[in-house]
């Protein structure tokens, strides 16, 4: 079976896993933020409403956290057991990263999660959103260190490799290409830390990544919000709901097409064969067109869409006349030669293609991603205007309920957008794990069979789809059974009760 | 093979590090896999909840202390990271498994009232913390009697090699001490009928696993010379194990004395000097290889560059007290009687 290598069944696996977890990580991250906006507003206008909301919300934050928890343990360690010579070459730097996240982030989301799940009657109500802003600290900062070790892997700085001779480090020097024979005695070690965790993608990427999770959270709470409106079900929960979701979905759908650009316009400095790949670009030419939709012909090298000219060249370099270097240009020569120095010039452009990464894939998740990105944009866009002309909960009133639909089907988009753009950054980088220094296929475990990987895939395969099945069947059960409405005074503790008891007061007076 | 007394230095607060978290995981998590393992023993739903509640607000920052520790390994010791998890491949997707399944029987089993549905959470969450405590033992197992490595230090054994009777011994033994540690967790968490019906398995898994670790430890000295030779050489390893026993045995006088507590705390106090002993038999090695000892990975040929260890070891200073601080204040808050309410599982 030529196919199923064990580098193929590997990659699988880490991608099934890896996917898998990250469809509630961003959930967690986005709810959390919400869950503090709203016992923000609890506490400060003493609203009934906004603690029952809290407490609903908390209910679905716990069970995307109980997977995202259960789903992230086997993400910790298969670096150790699919990846193996990946470890041993770059544990030095994306180490670090891992154990940082656990003490940093772990600790600190798991630590105060207990207060937030079970303090209601334990801790006063200060106590307990100081809980709840820890887990949202938590949440982000797990998804800042595991960001940093994956940018480091796209755009590595701040390291030297160096060869252990007799148990002796001796560096290397600084275009010393990595050969098979190198796996076990070369390595990279960390010169600069702060280089390491800055490194050249970090900060436009995380950025990108921490809008991504909010607008999964947003939409979340949007998506439900608009279901009980439809439904005509909790409708005084649900308007207010669907105001924080949508506000806190439209900020972060704005902000994430400037970060959108932004990342891109990175991608074109950092990594110019992943620009290429994602916009289909094969020729080197000036006027680059950017394209919307269409497919790519990797046989012909040649790329069908719609496309308007000039565009790309304008985003990358805000100048549409300049040239943008296409993948029959990348990589350069000079870099070819330090991998196959023994190469004839005429056999360059042969060899060129394999550096480069599977273009039609890329092109078209990249574009599924801003094509979900725009209409989610699209969407606030419309329900804004509909909120600020009071039109948004007209319920019996056609365009109302199209809108609404609309708002229930949005917690699909930055899901699809969230994996569709990893899959571009992760496949857009191949066929290097680590950029430019350690290729994939050189990053296994060298003691790991074909079968065994098969085995685990299939093995966890079965697993999360269990796993998912429950999820959905659990989360349309509580959605099912609603927030508790009404004052729920009578078990409610008297430090509690003084939120609300303010607010009668000033009501009165 | 050291470079300056100073690297060793920080290669040997690494092996301690790395030791306290894990050791911070067997006394943190063991008490709830131990609770998993005991679920099935209880016969009443409503038992059933009270163990679970009893975990339920700590058991997930307990996991974090393998996660950390695992991160902690790879980043201080990447080739002892790299060669354990590939070498036990299957064995450690298998424990992943079972972790997944006890997470989320947790959350899952008190969300449908049905019977049926309880009962098959309960079975996985039983299931599931049995395998993990036996699996956690029988690497442990592994490691103690050593694996065979290449002179890549890549692993060369196989996967049934792994599951020798020393090893599986090993893991029974930790299956019995988490039962151990458990039970009397919940004895310090539960009231009433509960209670005395967890405090009368106490005395019972106390003998069970005392006569299974008295048992390994022959065994060890027996099967296994390498081992033999370093207590040999550091006789003051028996003082070590003989305070974990003395520390076990306590536990039921201080139940005698109704100081719950205090049991608990000499349970932990044994589990941590079991977990001392058995780095200060195995230090300086981090994989110890067997037939051919001279490619076993040790703290010096396993470890990061001392760059590396120094940032981890700030990193570690800053966090890890913050960590021990609200974790404290975190039990504090939940400490006394576990009783069921409507945010109960
Ligand atoms: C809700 C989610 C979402 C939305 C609406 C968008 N993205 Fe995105 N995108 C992500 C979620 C995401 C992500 C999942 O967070 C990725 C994967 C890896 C990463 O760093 O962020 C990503 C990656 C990613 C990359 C690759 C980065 C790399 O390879 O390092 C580029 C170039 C863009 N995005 C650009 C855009 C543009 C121009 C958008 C405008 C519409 C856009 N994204 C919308
Ligand atoms: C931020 C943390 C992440 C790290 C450190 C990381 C690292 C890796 C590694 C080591 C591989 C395997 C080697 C390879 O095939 O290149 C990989 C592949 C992959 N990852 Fe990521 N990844 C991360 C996040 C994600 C997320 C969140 C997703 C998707 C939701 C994702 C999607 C993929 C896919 C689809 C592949 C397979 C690509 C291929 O084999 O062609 N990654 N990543
Ligand atoms: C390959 C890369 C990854 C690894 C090794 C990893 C590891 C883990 C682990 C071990 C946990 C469980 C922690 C616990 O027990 O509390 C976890 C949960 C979590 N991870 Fe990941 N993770 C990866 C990718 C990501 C990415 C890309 C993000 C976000 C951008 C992320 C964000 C989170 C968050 C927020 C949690 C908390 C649980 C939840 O909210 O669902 N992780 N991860």
């Amino acid at each position: 079976m030529p196919f199923v290598t064990a580098e193929i069944l590997a990659r699988v696996q880490f991608a099934f896993t890896i996917m898998v977890h990250y469809i509630y990580p961003p959930l967690s991250i986005g709810l959390g933020v919400a869950l503090v906006i709203m016992e923000a507003c609890w506490l400060r206008t003493g609203n009934i409403l906004f603690h029952n909301m809290a407490r609903f919300w908390t209910k679905v934050f716990a069970l995307t956290f109980a997977i995202g928890v259960a789903t992230g343990i086997v993400m910790e360690f298969e670096f150790g057991t699919n990846w193996a010579t990946y470890s041993r070459f770059v544990g030095d730097i994306f180490g670090s990263a891992l154990a940082a996240e656990g003490i940093f982030a772990f600790f600190l989301e798991s630590g105060f999660l207990a207060l937030l799940l079970f303090g209601w009657n334990k801790v006063g109500p200060k106590l307990h959103f100081f809980a709840t802003c820890m887990v949202c600290f938590g949440a982000h900062f797990s998804a800042v260190w595991i960001v940093v070790a994956n940018s480091w892997m796209q755009t590595p700085a701040g390291y030297h490799l160096e060869r252990i001779v007799d148990g002796k480090p001796v560096p290397l020097p600084i275009d010393h290409a990595v050969v098979a024979a190198d796996l076990g005695t070369v390595r990279a070690v960390v010169d600069d830390f702060w280089a390491m965790v800055f490194n050249p993608s970090t900060v436009d990427r995380l950025t990108h990544v921490v809008l991504g999770a909010w607008m999964a959270g947003a939409f979340l709470v949007v998506s439900i919000s608009a279901y009980y409106l439809l439904r005509r079900r909790h409708e005084e929960f649900a308007r207010a709901s669907l105001k924080v979701g949508l506000a806190f979905g439209t900020a972060a759908t704005i902000l994430q097409m400037v970060s959108g650009d932004l990342t891109a316009v990175g991608v074109s400095k950092n990594q110019p064969v992943k620009l290429a790949a994602i916009e289909g670009l094969y020729k080197t030419q000036p006027y680059a067109p950017l394209g919307l939709a269409g497919f790519v012909d990797s046989k012909t090298e040649e790329t069908h869409a719609l496309q308007i000219p000039g565009l790309l060249s304008f985003l990358t370099y805000h100048d549409a006349a300049k040239p943008v270097t296409g993948l029959q240009d990348l990589p350069p020569d000079n870099f070819l030669k330090r991998y196959h120095p023994e190469a004839a010039v005429a056999d360059l452009p042969g060899i060129r293609k394999t550096y480069w990464p599977n273009v039609p894939v890329v092109f078209q998740t990249y574009h599924l991603m801003v094509a979900v990105g725009s209409a989610l944009f699209a969407l606030v866009v419309i329900a804004g205007f509909f909120w600020w002309r009071g039109w948004l909960f007209r319920v019996d009133w056609l365009p109302a309920r199209l809108l609404l639909g609309a708002c229930v089907l949005s917690v699909l988009g930055p899901q699809i957008a969230n994996q569709a753009g990893w899959f571009t950054a992760e496949m857009g980088r191949q066929p290097w794990i680590v950029y430019e220094l350690l290729k994939t296929s050189q990053a296994l475990s060298k003691v790991v069979t074909a079968n065994q990987i098969l085995a685990s895939l299939l093995l966890f395969g079965a697993v999360y789809l269990l796993l998912f099945i429950m999820f959905i069947y659990l989360l349309t059960r509580k959605i099912q059974h609603g927030p508790d409405e009404g004052d729920q005074s009578h078990e409610m503790p008297d430090s509690w009760k003084a939120v609300l008891r303010a607010d009668d007061e000033e009501a009165r007076t | 093979m050291t470079i300056g007394g100073y690297y060793l230095d920080l290669q040997i607060v690494w092996f301690i590090l790395v030791g306290v978290l894990l050791t911070g995981y067997a006394v943190l998590d063991g008490f709830d896999l131990g609770v998993g393992v005991l679920q099935l023993f209880a016969r009443k739903d409503e038992h059933r909840r009270l163990f679970l509640n009893a975990i339920g607000p700590v058991w997930d920052g307990n996991e974090v202390w393998l996660v950390t520790g695992g991160g902690a390994l790879f980043a201080a010791f990447p080739e002892a990271y790299a060669t354990v998890f590939s070498g036990f491949y299957l064995p450690f997707m298998l424990l992943l498994c079972a972790l997944i399944f006890r997470a989320v029987a947790i959350e899952f089993r008190s969300k449908e009232p049905w019977p049926w549905w309880r009962q098959m959470w309960d079975i996985l969450f039983a299931l599931g913390s049995t395998i993990s405590a036996l699996l956690i033992g029988v690497a442990m197992g592994n490691i103690v009697r050593g694996i065979p490595l290449d002179e890549h230090h890549e692993f060369a054994g196989t996967f049934f090699g792994l599951l020798n009777p020393y090893a599986l011994l090993m893991g029974v033994t930790v299956v019995l001490l988490f039962a151990m540690h458990g039970a009397i967790y919940l004895v310090m968490k539960t009231e009433g009928e509960l209670h005395e019906i967890v405090r009368g398995w106490v005395p019972r898994i106390i003998g069970f696993f005392l006569t299974a670790y008295i048992l390994f430890n022959f065994y060890t000295l027996i099967a296994l010379p390498h081992v033999y030779a370093t207590v040999r050489e550091r006789p003051w390893i028996l003082l070590v194990i003989a305070t974990a026993v003395l520390a076990i045995m306590n536990i039921p006088r201080e139940f005698h004395h109704k100081r719950d507590f205090n049991a608990f705390l000499s349970s932990c106090l044994g589990m941590a000097l079991m977990m001392a002993a058995f780095g200060l038999t195995y230090f300086p090695n981090m994989v110890l290889s067997s037939p051919l000892p001279e490619n076993s990975l040790t703290v010096m040929n396993a470890s990061s560059s001392p760059k590396t260890l120094e940032i981890m070891l700030i990193i570690a200073l800053i966090g890890i007290p913050i960590v021990l601080t609200y974790t404290a204040c975190i039990y504090y808050i939940f400490r006394g009687k576990t009783k069921l309410t409507s945010h109960s599982y």
